[in-house]
């Protein structure tokens, strides 16, 4: 549900309850990053553990495959790279990733 | 109706027990310990359906409780005095996500030093909490606010949880005779079936409860509580009358005896009150034209209707057991007389009874007799019953 301009005590939830699921996925939390998660692709052995242990929601995956970071939601914690069995995954400070 | 003869705590068990509350959360305390120890027997013996989770601590009791009622359940807990006190932080929890979790409070006075006797400190210290509160006279009183406070808490216009008051060991381990329903179907059949419009077992309708609140919104949140205390007073007349209709004996915010024509009236809570009546006719056979105003409804506060209530007497004596440290004058003594000003009656505060020091019949003559010779530049609060 959006808030919109006029809500107040009245339209708005009871209790601050939140009446859809899954809403975390609006709130893009890849602006805190301080480093970068960069996958290489050719190392990659899609085992998935980097998806399994992301503690946000910062690995794509399709058709249970891996297709990449998602840079709205990786904050850089570096959980992915330390677990990933073939180096795939290297943290790079945020700074040095961008021009 | 059939009429027996049980203690406080038993009376409050057995309005549980009919009832049936889907989950009890426990945790002992005198002298609350045989209220749930009573209900326990219950769950034993098969006579209620609830499922009793004993936990280790009365913060947990209540945490528990709100995990509860915010997945669906009917639920309940029951304690006194430090075991409230601990639960202090998720009182505001349970009240703050709306969630109708009803609790019987035996009071028992605020350690230190250690005292299990009766006081109000323990409720009077959650005023603020956002909990309904219902005080009660004596057994009967608290076997009947246990069954109204579900229809209360659970309105769905309110949605807030319920205290509900009974004296420690004057009434809690006091045998009284009482009234009570022959059959638990008649009392479901009054409390109805649980049916939250949200509730997180609820797998088809997902939703979060209690996520984070910044200063854009918690204040839209506390005003929705506001309304629905606010809502609170017509609901607890309208289920007193229905009740009444169903038992014999209905329930309003306060008892009015004998201040028709009273000049002085005594305003109290809890057990007490039974005493001032006993001493009110006792005065009443000298000819002293004195009243009792029995106040049953703390929170929400009804204070327009109090004022309405004492207006024909010119002086008032309240009387509280509970006392607020750095404040002169009880709790009660003070709600009461923020909602006076611009009236002239007298009003002086009697603080009693703390740590369960006894009060008579005798003392409470001497503190009508102490009023009427008061005058509005006096101490404004008088200690009574301490040695000095």
């Amino acid at each position: 549900m959006k808030i919109k301009k006029g809500d107040g005590w009245k339209t708005l939830p009871r209790a601050g309850i939140i009446p859809e699921p899954g809403t975390s996925a609006e709130y893009k939390t890849g602006a805190w990053r301080s480093y970068r998660a960069i996958w290489d692709e050719e190392k990659c052995k899609q085992c998935l553990k980097c998806y399994l242990l992301c503690p946000d929601i910062a690995i794509k995956v399709e058709d249970e495959k891996m297709t990449g970071i998602d840079l709205d939601y990786c904050k850089g914690c570096g959980i992915c790279a330390e677990a990933c069995p073939f180096s795939a995954i290297e943290m790079k400070a945020e700074l040095e990733c961008r021009d | 109706m059939k009429r027996i003869a049980l203690t406080g705590n038993d009376a409050a068990a057995e309005a549980l027990k009919q009832v049936n509350p889907d989950v009890a959360a426990v945790f002992p305390i005198t002298p609350q310990t045989e209220l749930m120890h009573k209900f326990s027997k219950y769950v034993a013996d098969g006579a209620v359906e609830t499922e009793l989770i004993n936990v280790e601590s009365e913060h947990s009791a209540m945490s528990a409780c709100v995990g509860s009622a915010a997945a669906g359940a009917r639920t309940v807990s029951a304690t006194s005095a430090n075991g409230l006190a601990l639960m202090w932080e998720i009182l505001y929890i349970a009240s703050s996500c709306r969630l109708p979790i009803v609790m019987p409070v035996v009071n028992r006075a605020l350690s230190g030093p250690i005292n299990i006797h009766n006081d109000h400190s323990d409720t009077m210290g959650a005023r603020d909490s956002g909990w309904i509160q219902l005080y009660s006279e004596n057994a009967q009183e608290a076997y009947d606010n246990v069954i109204q406070a579900f229809r209360i808490a659970e309105h769905k216009d309110i949605l807030l949880p319920a205290m509900v008051t009974l004296d420690g060991f004057i009434l809690s381990h006091t045998m009284e005779t009482l009234e009570v329903f022959k059959d638990d179907a008649e009392v479901q059949k009054f409390t109805g079936e649980y049916t939250p419009d949200m509730f997180l077992l609820d797998t088809d309708n997902p939703f979060t409860m209690g996520p984070l609140d910044l200063q854009d919104f918690y204040f839209e949140h506390k005003r929705q509580q506001v309304e629905a205390m606010r809502n609170v007073q017509d609901i607890v007349i309208d289920v007193g009358r229905e009740y009444g209709e169903l038992s014999g004996r209905s329930y309003d915010i306060f008892e009015e005896y004998k201040t028709e024509d009273a000049g002085l009236i005594v305003v109290a809570m809890g057990s007490t009150a039974g005493t001032i009546k006993v001493a009110v006719d006792t005065m009443r056979e000298q000819g002293k034209k004195v009243g009792l105003l029995k106040l049953r409804m703390f929170r929400p506060f009804p204070g327009n209707d109090i004022i309405k209530a004492l207006s024909g007497a010119k002086k008032v004596a309240v009387m509280d057991k509970a006392c607020s440290f750095g404040l002169e004058g009880g709790p009660l003594f003070h709600e009461i007389r923020s909602f006076a000003f611009g009236s002239d009656i007298h009003l002086k505060s009697y603080i009693y009874g703390l740590g369960g020091r006894d009060i008579t019949v005798q003392q409470i003559t001497e503190i009508v007799d102490d009023m009427e010779s008061s005058s509005p530049g006096d101490d404004i609060v008088q200690f009574f019953g301490v040695r000095e």
